[in-house]
């Protein structure tokens, strides 16, 4: 286990010592649940248009796709005008562009960041490492099929796509979630185990709570 | 490149100049004299900087060489140090007293190669692969497309096609 998981004995500001336990104090471990749609159809429906207005993308690079999102965020292709801006923390957005091959190493990373983020959350497998394992599909560390272990919503062709074929992407992604098909987040929750399963196979040293938003 | 060779050779057991170009070459050394010659040739010869440091498995002769490349930045001129070690339970001294950047090296090589730098800091600590239970994967008996059937799902459906036999059909149907 690491270091920083270990129980240790912490001095508060006011100098009353206590004892952190860091996987139960820091981590949530109640399985995620299904987030029942609105009352009405209407109103399902008018909270997917607005869902699909404003997608913000977490700003995690994983492979070479993460070039790509730099002239697609500045003036030169602008995806700010289509509603879709980069945020810092997965806290703060609902869409993660898994930009290339994922190793195990980083999978570990993107499972914690993907928990994080708040639901209706979508996940976009870009390039062909995500698809089938690109150039990648004899390595002895990197994935070959994403959504084995996140829900994909979408998916870019490619190796690697360009700017405009992220942007078409996202129009893609915008008539999913309007027509109530952006359901990722929910169908990670009813399908947990078997996600769990799945990731628990490739990353060998699993050293945090099966679910820790 | 030829002078600083017969110099250096008055002083060490080293092997024949290998010179690649004008401004390249490399030489071969026992492993129980390379401190002093690197130490030789950071402080006297100019040789300040360490490039990389890296492996190759000679499986069939049972034997990984470490490459230490070094650069000269004032006359330009880069060399490469070879040092060969036995495959078995290999182990090498650490120079991360002479440059403290060989130490990331070093950590990396006995990941991925499992050769053994005893002093090194921190060299038994996960690097990129975290939890890895198997051979070390850059040895060449390690069977990469082997360990990926049996760990990950693949995509089914997936063609392969040997780049010279789609060429041969594709654009040349009726030459050679």
């Amino acid at each position: 286990m690491k270091e920083e998981l270990k129980i240790r004995t912490v001095t508060g500001p006011d100098g009353v010592k206590f004892e952190v336990d860091p996987i139960s104090d820091y981590f949530c471990d109640a399985p995620p649940t299904v987030q029942p749609a609105a009352y009405t159809k209407i109103i399902e429906k008018f909270f997917n248009w607005a869902r699909s207005e404003s997608l913000w993308v977490l700003g995690f690079g994983t492979g070479c796709g993460a070039i790509e999102m730099r002239p697609l965020m500045t003036p030169r292709y602008d995806a700010y005008r289509y509603g879709v801006q980069w945020r810092a923390t997965p806290r703060q957005s609902n869409l993660f562009i898994v930009s290339g091959y994922l190793s195990t190493k980083t999978l570990k990373r993107v499972i914690r960041s993907y928990e994080q983020m708040p639901s209706p959350k979508y996940v976009m497998g870009l390039g062909s490492c995500t698809i089938n394992g690109g150039m990648y599909w004899d390595s002895y560390n990197t994935i070959k099929q994403l959504d084995q272990y996140l829900p994909v919503d979408t998916y870019v062709t490619g190796c690697m796509p360009r700017p405009e074929a992220l942007l078409a992407g996202f129009d893609a992604l915008k008539k999913i979630i309007r027509s109530g098909n952006g359901e990722g987040a929910n169908e990670y929750a009813e399908n947990f185990d078997w996600y769990k399963a799945n990731q628990k196979s490739v990353i060998s040293d699993w050293d945090m709570p099966d679910y820790n938003w | 490149m030829q002078e600083l060779y017969s110099k250096l050779d008055k002083l060490f057991p080293l092997g024949e100049l290998d010179e690649r170009r004008d401004n390249l070459a490399f030489v071969s050394i026992p492993a129980e004299h390379l401190k002093p010659l690197l130490i030789q040739l950071r402080d006297q010869e100019g040789f300040t900087h360490l490039v990389l440091l890296t492996a190759v498995d000679w499986l069939e002769d049972g034997v990984f060489q470490l490459t230490y490349l070094l650069c000269n930045r004032k006359r330009a001129i880069d060399l490469g140090v070879r040092v060969m070690l036995p495959r078995e339970e290999a182990s090498m001294f650490s120079i991360h007293d002479i440059w403290p950047t060989a130490a990331t090296y070093q950590r990396e090589l006995r990941e991925m190669f499992g050769i053994d730098f005893p002093d090194s800091p921190r060299v038994n600590e996960d690097f990129i692969l975290e939890g890895w239970k198997e051979i070390p994967p850059y040895r060449r008996d390690f069977d990469t497309k082997k360990h990926s059937d049996r760990f990950y799902k693949h995509r089914p459906g997936r063609k392969t096609s040997d780049p010279a036999q789609h060429m041969k059909d594709k654009l040349y149907p009726d030459g050679e």
